[in-house]
C-alpha cells in the first residue's frame, strides 16, 4: 500500500531527491491530473533556470576586496615583529627595573618575578597572533587541557572563565621556561582581541604578592604570585582594561 | 578553525547566493565581505563540519541584520506586500535579470528558502538549520516560493516591463 503523495514529495521530486521506488509513485500519481503535473514541471523548469542563470557567477574571479578581508587579520604578523624588537630592548630594560625595584635581583623567587613580566608578554606576543594554530589544545576539549597542564606543570591549574567579561576561551599550550614548564591560556573578544594568561610553577611554593603591572612594548601586564602559581595577564589593552580582567581571574583561581 | 584557503574557496559559492537574495552585485559583494569579517570573528564557534553551511549560517544573520536595521527588508508575508512596480535592474545575461527581477518580488524569507535549496542544493534539514527555522515551515516557504516565482515568470513573459505591477 503505497503512501500517499504529500507537497513534500513534490519538492523532493523537484529537486531529484526522491529515491527510485518513491519517484515511480510520484510520476504515477502525476500522470493522473495534468495540470498539477504541469504546474510541478515548471516549478522544476525554473530551479534549472535559476542554476543556468546563477551558475556562470561562480567562475567570476573573487574580487580584490573579498580576498582582502581575508587578509584583514594578517596585519597582526608585522605587529608581531615590532613586538619582539619592542621587548629586546624594553624587556632587558624592564626585567632589570623591577629587579631593582624589588631590591632582591640576586634572589631566586626574585628573578622569577622580576622576569614573569617579560616573559608572559613573550609569549603573548609570539602566539596571540596566530591565526591558524593559536593554541595547542583548544577550548573544545577543556577537560584535556586543564588535566594535560596540571600534570606537565605538576599542580593543580584552573582554568578561569572569562565569558562574563566577554571573553572566550580558545585554548591551551604548554610553554617551555627556564625554570621549568609554565602554560598559556589564550582568550579571544568579539572583536578577535586575544588576551593570554600565562602560569608558572614556583618552587618555593608558598606566598603571595600584590597585582603588579608592567607594560612591555604594546603588551599591558598584570602579575602576581598566588600559591604556588605565578600569573600574567597580558593583552593589548590599557590598564584600566586590563585590571578587572585580572582581578576576575585571580578570584577565580584563588587556592 | 577553518583556513583561509578553505574560506577563499567558499567565496564563489557565497558570492552566487548573496547575487540572488539581494539582486544587485555590489550589494551581493557587501553582504559577502561583512558575512567573511563575520566568520572571521566568530571563527573558534566553528567546529570541524560542513563549513558551506555554517558560512550560509552567518550569511543568513548578517542579511536579517542588516536588512532589518536598515528598514530595507520587509519581513510581512508577501500577501500583505504592498504593490510594488518593477524596478531596472544593472544588468548581465537576459536570463539572469529576468530571474533576478523575477526573486526580488518574492519575500525575502521565501528566496533564501528557494536559493538554498535549488540553487546552493542544501538538504531541507539543512535549509531548516541554516535559517533556524522548523522544517515544516521551511517546506511550507518552499510551496509558496516556487509557486510564487512560477506565476511571475509566467506572467513576466506576457506583459511589457513598463505596464507590470506585481502584487
Amino acid at each position: 500500500m503505497p503512501r500517499p503523495i504529500c507537497e513534500d514529495d513534490l519538492h523532493a521530486w523537484v529537486d531529484r531527491r526522491l529515491d527510485a521506488a518513491r519517484r515511480a509513485e510520484v510520476d504515477a500519481w502525476l500522470a493522473e491530473d495534468p495540470a498539477r503535473a504541469a504546474r510541478v514541471a515548471e516549478w522544476r523548469s525554473d530551479s534549472d533556470a535559476l542554476r543556468g542563470a546563477y551558475d556562470p557567477l561562480l567562475d567570476e574571479p573573487v574580487p580584490a576586496r573579498l580576498r582582502a578581508s581575508l587578509e584583514r587579520r594578517r596585519p597582526m604578523r608585522t605587529l608581531r615583529f615590532a613586538a619582539v624588537a619592542a621587548w629586546m630592548t624594553v624587556g632587558a630594560l624592564a626585567g632589570a627595573g623591577v629587579g631593582y625595584h624589588l631590591g632582591q635581583s640576586s634572589a631566586p623567587d626574585g628573578d622569577t618575578l622580576a622576569s614573569l613580566p617579560h616573559r608572559a608578554a613573550v609569549a603573548h606576543a609570539v602566539y596571540s597572533p596566530e591565526v591558524r594554530h593559536p593554541v595547542e589544545v583548544g577550548a573544545d576539549q577543556e577537560q584535556h587541557l586543564v588535566a594535560w597542564l596540571t600534570k606537565r606543570l605538576g599542580a593543580p591549574v584552573k582554568l578561569p572563565d572569562l565569558r562574563e567579561q566577554g571573553f572566550a576561551l580558545l585554548g591551551g599550550r604548554l610553554l617551555p621556561a627556564a625554570d621549568g614548564p609554565s602554560a598559556q591560556f589564550m582568550y579571544e573578544n568579539d572583536g578577535g582581541r586575544r588576551l593570554t594568561l600565562y602560569l608558572s610553577v614556583r618552587d618555593d611554593g608558598a606566598g603571595t604578592t600584590a597585582f603588579r603591572y608592567a607594560q612591555q612594548g604594546e603588551v599591558g601586564v598584570f602579575y602576581w604570585v598566588d600559591g604556588r602559581f605565578a600569573y600574567a595577564l597580558s593583552g593589548q589593552f590599557g590598564r584600566d582594561t586590563l585590571l578587572p580582567l585580572a582581578n576576575s581571574v585571580y578570584h577565580q583561581i584563588a587556592p | 578553525m577553518f583556513s583561509d584557503d578553505a574560506l577563499l574557496a567558499e567565496i564563489p559559492r557565497l558570492r552566487r547566493y548573496a547575487r540572488g537574495l539581494t539582486g544587485d552585485a555590489a550589494r551581493a559583494d557587501d553582504l559577502v565581505q561583512d558575512t567573511l569579517e563575520r566568520a572571521l570573528r566568530k571563527g573558534r564557534l566553528w567546529r570541524p563540519g560542513n563549513l558551506r553551511a555554517w558560512l550560509l549560517t552567518m550569511m543568513h544573520n548578517v542579511f536579517v541584520n542588516q536588512y532589518r536595521a536598515s528598514g530595507a527588508m520587509d519581513f510581512r508575508p508577501p500577501e500583505d506586500l504592498p504593490e510594488v512596480a518593477v524596478r531596472p535592474q544593472q544588468l548581465d545575461g537576459i536570463e539572469l535579470r529576468e530571474l533576478e527581477r523575477a526573486l526580488q518580488q518574492l519575500s525575502p524569507e521565501q528566496r533564501e528558502v528557494l536559493l538554498l535549496v535549488a540553487l546552493e542544493d542544501m538538504s531541507y534539514e539543512d535549509t531548516a538549520r541554516i535559517l533556524g527555522t522548523p522544517i515544516g515551515t521551511i517546506m511550507s516557504r518552499l510551496s509558496r516560493a516556487r509557486e510564487r516565482l512560477r506565476q511571475v515568470l509566467a506572467g513576466q513573459s506576457a506583459v511589457p516591463d513598463y505596464l507590470k505591477v506585481v502584487k
